[in-house]
């Protein structure tokens, strides 16, 4: 066999004992040495790297806060108190677990931004776009459980609302809401399997997040012209290009974090959560954390209970046949000189839906956030399948190194 | 400030000393390279200045994933709450000669035993010589009359017997561990058995004549 001949490659011999029984070192120098990346790919290439990095700050910062939180209706909202107050740095390991999740998401919806907008879910890397939305609702339902955890007053009427949706089911819906509160309502049973569900599936997440990178290193990273590599001049290596480019902007984001944790650690929190959880008084205004506004506006914009709760998972189903949603084979927006406007607006959208769910459904907040949910279907049902057959796009450059050969 | 933080402190010093003296030695050659000749192979050159990169980039990294690490191994020792539960007050003024009471300190027992005169007597004449961990009476007692012992046997951890005036005092007339048999005497030093050490003395004092302060 070839191999043989390589089974010598390193100068260590140790490395060759294990390279020989297990090419895992062959594979890092592949898929993080040489592995190409095109080289017009700009810094939203580096928020995968960001997003990494949050799942394992994340689950380091929620095994150490397991250890000191317990999941029971009479001490859970003391012991959390407790990791604040007593536990050495219990503060800042909550509050980076706590402001971790917002920046989880603040990175995953930049990332799946530079995703649609330069149409990385296109041709071939369909598979890896469903791995990725998968991902994010995998961490939706992980954000929803830990909400619960501290067991304030947001946590439980959260909890309540959320288990609530389930109702809206014909027939089944009590039962099913019932089998998953294993309770009549919101009580320690749910706390404590909220509790094991939050602890396991960070761990569900990183499988898939493993099978994610796998798959985008099979055909290698989209770029911002959207086109395919042709030639070995249009990449350069990861090792040490990339890897420079993601430190840089991994610290940079330190610095972003950091100076929330020590100095706003609660501006991404409802204060209501500090005060223990009360099952027979509802606070004023009930909001959802800001991630997952949008898709509870687009919950209430709607009069019915069954239709608004359809609505609202259709509007997460929808993202996993984008890639057959839109048509057009050119991958990246900078081509599509009127898509791009529309794709921008989508963006901004999603963000008003976000302001809007955070505000209470009356009066005008309610109709813009029916005008928002009417644009959110519009653009991915409508505008997505049939643009391309009225667009004129820019002709596309011939290959990666052709821009740079432009633009002197 | 607890001792941790002056190693921390002090790894830190290092940490930056040795980055300074690396990056010092590594950029003077550098210079000294450059300014020698162009003959030099550009090649050769920049792998020089790599060096440089490479390692204050990892020195760097290696500063913060220690900082990073700090407050999470921290978090791991006894929280405030825990700690402020590491001293006991015991009012011992009911305590009659001969009795022992049982307390308990950091979820240990400690056995607080007002001593007779002849118990005082046996445990200072004993001759310490022949003792397993030879220690003066003297030594293990801040009041002749009162014994203050942490009642865990040095052998495996049991707790010894001797407390109840039913209870078998061992041959010495002091504690005897009923788990394998080790033997203390009135002033809970090892006499026989297994156990290696003397019952340990806690950290106490005297706030007045009826209370201790134990931690």
């Amino acid at each position: 066999m070839e191999n043989k001949n390589n089974s010598k490659k390193y100068k260590n011999p140790f490395l060759n004992w294990i390279e020989y029984r297990l090419p895992i070192i062959s594979y890092f120098q592949k898929e993080y040495g040489d592995y190409p990346m095109p080289k017009n790919a700009n810094y939203f290439w580096s928020f995968g790297a960001l997003l990494t990095i949050c799942l394992v700050v994340m689950i380091i910062s929620g095994i150490f806060l397991a250890m000191y939180y317990t999941p029971h209706i009479d001490m859970a909202f003391e012991s959390t108190e407790r990791i604040m107050r007593d536990v050495s740095y219990g503060w800042l390991i909550r509050y980076i677990h706590s402001n971790g999740a917002s920046f989880f998401f603040i990175v995953v919806y930049v990332h799946m931004i530079r995703s649609m907008y330069y149409g990385s879910f296109k041709y071939p890397r369909e598979l890896n776009w469903i791995l990725g939305v998968f991902i994010y609702f995998i961490m939706m339902v992980t954000a929803f459980l830990g909400y619960t955890l501290p067991w304030g007053q947001m946590s439980y009427w959260a909890a309540t609302v959320i288990t609530n949706l389930f109702s809206a089911i014909p027939f089944v819906g009590d039962g099913i809401k019932t089998w998953l509160l294993g309770d009549y309502t919101v009580g320690n049973a749910t706390l404590n399997r909220f509790f094991a569900l939050h602890y396991v599936l960070p761990f569900v997440i990183f499988g898939v997040v493993a099978l994610h990178v796998a798959a985008v290193h099979v055909h290698g990273s989209n770029n911002p012209a959207g086109i395919d590599v042709k030639e070995p001049k249009d990449t350069v290596k990861f090792y040490p290009y990339m890897l420079i480019k993601d430190t840089l902007a991994f610290c940079v984001f330190g610095i972003v974090i950091s100076a929330v944790i020590f100095f706003g650690p609660n501006l991404m929190a409802e204060v209501d959560n500090y005060i223990p959880a009360d099952p027979l008084v509802t606070p004023a205004h009930i909001v959802p954390n800001w991630y997952l506004a949008p898709f509870y506006a687009i919950l209430r914009a709607v009069p019915d209970k069954l239709g608004g709760v359809l609505l609202m998972f259709a509007a997460i189903v929808i993202l996993f046949i984008i890639p057959w949603l839109d048509r057009s084979k050119i991958r990246s927006c900078s081509f599509r000189p009127f898509y791009k406007w529309l794709m921008i607006l989508f963006f901004i959208n999603f963000f008003i839906l976000g302001y809007v769910g955070l505000k209470p459904a009356t009066g005008n907040y309610l109709i813009i956030a029916r005008i928002g949910v009417l644009y959110y279907f519009c653009f991915l049902l409508i505008i997505s399948p049939f643009m391309p057959r009225f667009e004129k796009s820019i002709i596309l450059p011939e290959s990666i190194s052709d821009i740079y050969k432009k633009n002197k | 400030m607890n001792p941790a933080y002056y190693v921390l402190l002090v790894i830190i010093i290092l940490i930056f000393l040795f980055l300074y003296v690396v990056s010092t030695y590594v950029w003077n050659k550098v210079v000294k390279q450059n300014a020698k000749v162009e003959t030099m192979d550009s090649k050769e050159k920049s792998g020089e200045r790599r060096d440089f990169l490479h390692i204050s980039t990892l020195t760097i990294g290696a500063i913060g994933t220690a900082t990073f690490m700090w407050p999470f191994i921290k978090s791991m020792n006894p929280a405030e709450d825990t700690l402020a539960l590491g001293t006991t007050e015991v009012d011992i003024s009911n305590i009659e000669a001969g009795q022992s009471i049982t307390v308990k300190w950091r979820g240990k027992p400690v056995f607080i035993r007002k001593r007779t005169p002849v118990e005082i007597e046996e445990a200072k004449t004993t001759d310490i010589s022949l003792l397993p961990d030879p220690e003066e009476d003297s030594d293990r007692v801040k009041k002749q009359d009162w014994l203050i012992l942490v009642g865990v046997c040095t052998h495996l951890g049991c707790v010894p017997l001797g407390q109840k005036i039913s209870d078998s005092k061992g041959d010495y007339n002091g504690w005897y561990c009923p788990c394998h048999g080790s033997h203390y005497d009135t002033s809970g030093r090892i006499r026989k058995g297994p156990a290696p050490d003397n019952l340990a003395v806690p950290p106490y004092k005297f706030i007045n004549d009826t209370t201790v302060l134990i931690g």
